[in-house]
């Protein structure tokens, strides 16, 4: 049978491992309650999809658009990102999505379910993760830059803005894949929690994010088996075995 | 005035904030190539925004005329390096060259290995989190980052701001030396009037508007300061 584990397993790896390592540079740039709160936006574009009869991930990797380019502006304008302003207009997109999406495809829209996946989406996943790897591995320099400092960056040619959208529109590809493995509630921790348990124990930059991609690849694959294993929804599984790592990091804080 | 040595020329520069607040008026001035110009002035006076300005980093009235084909190098003024930042100085430092020799060469000219030590450079320094070191020692990086490509020209924001008194005058007898070494103009802002006098070839005294520019030995007298600080400074000329 090909709708096997191996595939979920599969599926679910490659997407922790592109995750964990765009990941590390969202923790880096604070964005870490960005992150998180940016996946419920997904669930409008979801339910939406639903309702007019396209594939779920075109509505939610729509909707994120829409709200990476909410995000960027307010970025552009005034240095941080204005969490309240996030924080309340994320949560408005949840609350209208919950009432949107219909009922029976609620649940999975909200956890995920990665037991549905097929061939076409794994050669997708495998696709979008070896590009995202790909590009983050180019704008890494100039991501770091403006991270030491904006003017260091700027003055040494990195068009920061026009990268940043770049990187933002890199995430809304990650966030949308991750949906079917995490759901829309829990997609956030998925890119969050793995990078945070690297940088407790990372020196360099290359380390950090090189594990921050292991530890997100690892979340999903035990995540996945266990649930497998004991016939549960994948997702939170997966969040919390990432929850485990960061704990076990925290002994090795350096 | 301006010939083929002059490296940057600044016309009625001017600079507004989005508040219609004017932080810079009305500033003309050039630098010849191999100069040294210091800029002086109270806090808020304008000295970053002006580096920023040059730097074509904010929007600006006036004219900024940089020679063509220069290699700028700038380090902005203190900022803060999270000590959690994973990022170590040798990577930090490969940000701007690959090669391994001329990092540790250049590490070492502003004096990072102790005693020239190389190994205690290699195993320890360069290994460590850049957020990790002191004050002083990421201001030496940093000098070190913005020379290691061999710019025409460098901008310095405080360049000893964390440094203690001993420290600053390594720091300003290694920028001499490296200008000695090299064809290098630098533009830099300091609050140390003994070190404008000893360093700089020209000093701009800057209160949002001009308040006094030309030789230090001639310009900065305690008229001058007076209006530039506003009351009494305790200084002293030094005699050359």
């Amino acid at each position: 049978m090909i709708n096997s584990l191996y595939l979920q397993l599969l599926v679910g790896t490659l997407i922790g491992l592109g995750s964990g390592y765009i990941g590390s540079f969202m923790v880096l740039r604070r964005m870490s309650l960005v992150g998180d709160a940016l996946s419920h936006v997904a669930l409008p574009g979801i339910a939406v999809a639903l309702l007019i009869g396209i594939n779920p991930f075109i509505g939610a990797f729509a909707a994120l658009v829409v709200a990476i380019l909410g995000i960027w502006a307010l970025e552009k304008k005034t240095e941080l990102p204005s969490e309240t302003l996030v924080g309340i207009f994320f949560t408005l997109s949840l609350a209208l999505g919950l009432l949107l999406t219909p009922e029976p495809e609620l649940l999975e829209a909200l956890f995920g379910n990665i037991s549905k996946i097929n061939i076409i989406d794994a050669a997708l996943t495998g696709i979008f993760t070896v590009f995202i790897f790909m590009a983050i591995r180019r704008l890494a320099k100039g991501l770091m830059l403006s991270i030491v400092s904006k003017d260091l960056a700027k003055s040494v040619r990195i068009p920061v803005d026009k990268m940043n959208l770049i990187f933002l529109l890199l995430v809304a590809v990650v966030v949308a894949l991750g949906l079917k493995v995490a759901g829309t509630l829990l997609m956030g921790s998925l890119v969050i929690i793995p990078a945070a348990a690297s940088k407790n124990i990372s020196v360099s930059l290359s380390r950090y994010t090189a594990t921050a991609a292991v530890f997100g690849g690892l979340s999903a694959f035990s995540g996945i088996w266990v649930a497998n294993y004991f016939n549960i929804v994948p997702g939170p599984i997966v969040v919390l075995a990432g929850g485990i790592v960061f704990l076990v990091t925290l002994l090795f804080k350096k | 005035m301006a010939n083929q040595e002059t490296v940057l020329t600044v016309e009625n520069l001017g600079v507004k904030f989005e508040d219609d607040n004017e932080v810079l008026k009305d500033l003309s001035f050039f630098v010849q190539k191999e100069d040294v110009l210091a800029i002086v002035g109270p806090n808020g006076s304008g000295k970053s925004v002006l580096f920023r300005a040059l730097m074509g980093l904010i929007r600006h009235s006036g004219k900024i005329n940089w020679a063509e084909g220069l290699k700028i190098s700038y380090v902005p003024q203190k900022f803060h390096i999270d000590a959690e930042l994973p990022l170590s100085v040798w990577e930090f430092m490969k940000f701007k060259t690959k090669n391994r020799t001329k990092i540790i060469e250049v590490l070492k000219a502003v004096g990072l290995a102790e005693h020239h030590d190389e190994h205690h450079l290699v195993s320890h320094i360069l290994k460590k989190r850049l957020g990790w070191l002191s004050g002083g020692q990421i201001q030496r990086v940093l000098i070190a980052w913005s020379i290691i490509d061999n710019p025409d020209v460098i901008l310095f924001d405080e360049p000893t701001s964390g440094i203690d008194v001993g420290g600053e005058e390594t720091i300003y007898n290694l920028l001499k030396k490296v200008k000695e070494e090299r064809t290098l103009t630098i533009i830099l802002i300091s609050h140390d009037l003994n070190i404008v006098y000893k360093y700089a070839d020209s000093v701009i005294c800057l209160n949002k508007k001009m308040v006094c520019y030309g030789r230090p030995s001639e310009v900065l007298d305690p008229a001058a300061l007076a209006k530039l600080y506003g009351g009494e400074t305790a200084f002293y000329k030094h005699e050359h």
